[in-house]
């Protein structure tokens, strides 16, 4: 186990390392640079020169690198272009915003897809089963803006249920505060992941169904709600959690959209007005954030698999 | 006919949902291409004073969206270009993922371990994040959403066709070959991509309907493909921005016909993933 474990950090921390490469040299291919981003199509050669010497954007792309990565070491990520204020801290008032908006979708999305994926499960291959299947495709095929849309034209102009903005505080206790105006973007986040999650439980729960254990427990007179419960349900629902961990990008993905389409201030909010702006530094920052937790996410799923369930300790590469 | 292929066939026609699927797909590519050759509109110059007609005025079927464009012969022009986009991109993204997989668990060791680390952290960044940063710095086209939508897609399927690839690469016939002197590129191209082949082929069906969603979600953070060209994804966002004008016929009929099309090639990979009898995580 301690040697899995060791595999697994010291992999996670090329990983990250990989990433800032990625994304800095991608960044970098910015057409005419940050600085006709900022200051305009009106600003001289000489300005734009003057600013690229302050920001250091001059020197060859692989010193400039090192100074970032110096710069990060020390958990710095630069200064906002168009904000005027440290991205540490534009991200640090908005992650815990996004995180409500993700954790909250999940939840509902589990909630929902475990006893769906279940008994469909359970129930396979009868007409209802088929039913809830093209039902859960057909949630995967809607583009999630649609559904949202969906939900605000029905629930916030027709009924009037909920506002048709999502909470705009600038703390979580305050977003919390507005509960009432959380309900439509958590639901929409939830169609993200619901169809995915529930699809994956019922083939794995098939697939469980069919092993060595679950004969000999049938074999030992155990009702199928036992089977199911006790022994299948266990097994299922561990690999759902190490599938979390791989779905983070998908979560984060889903709040880009959930956020703009709500005008949820969150870093999703944050990333997409950067983009509009060429704010360089903000971009950097969110991927760079997102890309970490997804490595870590993933580490933890895995090592919570691998403390559940032995067979999963194998060394790979 | 007899042996595999017949027996795949046998297997997918089964699939009351693939058939269906295949179904789906065939008219939509018939609306999309040979529409327009019995459908005759105007989808270059606009005509503002026809701007949002509702449907059946004017002998516009469908209405008319804000440029004054017939929507009917809008959605035969739109659906072109996301179905190129979305077939062109999950291609790519197929075919890149297949070798780098491929190689990368045909190589094992350390090679193995540089490349799968690279997929790791290309995984690691959400894609639709790339696209909006890809989008804002270069003017979007459909050559441009095909490269890059590829370029982001072929993580998944390079970790299907690595493990397929560590499989193979042990097996006799691959390893007689090498004592006959057969080279790694002779093993990868004759022996293994064509033994796994199952998982490409479903894993591009899977990889179309992905490609499609994607169009449709850069095209609402506001990245489309500008007019006079149109595609299905623009045009629901597009008519998102009108829905206060109760401009319904606006997003009916682009958002169906995504979600169509997203779940024809849906129903066609599950068909095709039991025909094959292959596995998909996550599917």
């Amino acid at each position: 186990m301690a040697r899995y474990l060791l595999w697994r950090v010291l992999q996670a921390a090329v990983v990250i390392f990989v990433v800032t490469v990625v994304v800095f040299f991608l960044l970098h291919q910015i057409p005419g640079g940050p600085a006709r981003g900022i200051l305009g199509v009106q600003a001289t050669e000489d300005q734009i020169k003057a600013f690229e010497h302050a920001q250091g954007y001059d020197q060859p792309v692989p010193i400039q690198y090192l100074h970032y990565l110096g710069r990060l070491l020390q958990g710095d990520l630069g200064e906002s272009f168009q904000l005027n204020q440290r991205v540490a801290d534009l991200i640090g008032a908005r992650l815990p915003k996004t995180l409500v908006l993700t954790v909250l979708s999940t939840l509902v999305a589990l909630l929902v897809a475990i006893p769906l994926g279940v008994w469909q499960a359970v129930r396979r291959n009868r007409p209802t089963d088929y039913l809830l299947s093209a039902l859960t495709l057909l949630i995967y095929s809607t583009p999630v803006f649609l559904v949202g849309f969906i939900f605000i034209i029905v629930f916030a102009i027709n009924a009037a249920w909920f506002p048709v903005e999502a909470p705009q505080a600038d703390t979580v206790a305050g977003v919390f505060a507005d509960s009432q105006a959380l309900v439509l973007p958590v639901l929409t986040g939830a169609g993200v992941v619901l169809a995915v999650f529930s699809r994956y439980l019922r083939s794995s729960v098939v697939d469980n169904l069919d092993e060595d254990y679950v004969r000999t427990a049938r074999a030992k007179g155990a009702s199928e709600a036992r089977i199911v419960t006790r022994h299948v349900l266990k097994n299922s629902l561990t690999s759902l959690v190490a599938m979390l961990g791989y779905y983070l990008p998908v979560l984060f993905s889903g709040a880009l959209v959930t956020e703009k389409l709500f005008n949820y201030p969150g870093m999703g909010l944050l990333f997409w007005n950067a983009a509009q702006t060429s704010d360089f530094p903000i971009l950097l920052g969110v991927v760079l954030i997102i890309s970490i937790a997804t490595v870590t996410g993933s580490l933890l799923a895995d090592v919570a698999q691998a403390l559940i369930d032995p067979r999963t300790r194998r060394v790979k590469a | 006919m007899s042996g595999p292929t017949a027996r795949r066939l046998k297997v997918f026609r089964r699939n009351k949902l693939a058939v269906a699927g295949i179904t789906m797909l065939g008219l939509l590519v018939l609306f999309c291409f040979a529409g327009p050759l019995v459908y005759h509109t105007e989808q270059v110059l606009t005509s503002l004073a026809d701007s949002k007609l509702e449907p059946g005025v004017n002998g516009h079927p469908l209405g008319t969206d804000d440029l004054g464009y017939d929507l009917l012969g809008r959605l035969m022009l739109g659906g072109q270009t996301s179905l190129v986009i979305g077939l062109a991109a999950g291609v790519l993204a197929t075919m890149i993922g297949t070798l780098w997989g491929t190689i990368a668990g045909y190589a094992g060791g350390w090679v193995d371990a540089v490349m799968m680390r690279i997929v790791d952290a290309g995984i690691a960044i959400p894609a639709l994040f790339l696209l909006v940063v890809a989008a804002a710095i270069a003017t979007p086209s459909v050559p441009m959403l095909i490269l890059v939508i590829g370029l982001v897609s072929w993580l998944v399927p390079a970790r299907l066709m690595r493990a397929e690839s560590i499989a193979l690469r042990s097996r006799a016939y691959v390893e007689s070959m090498k004592v006959m002197g057969g080279g790694s590129v002779r093993a990868i191209g004759k022996h293994i991509i064509p033994n796994a082949i199952g998982t490409v082929i479903v894993n591009v069906t899977f990889q179309i309907a992905d490609a499609v969603l994607l169009v449709a979600y850069v095209s609402f953070l506001g990245l489309g493909i500008p007019p006079p060209a149109a595609n299905w994804g623009g045009m629901l966002s597009e008519g998102l921005t009108y829905a206060h004008d109760g401009a319904w016929w606006l997003i009916l009929p682009p958002g169906l016909l995504i979600v169509m099309t997203v779940c024809a090639f849906n129903f066609i990979g599950d068909g095709l993933r039991d025909a094959f009898d292959v596995r998909f995580e996550g599917r």
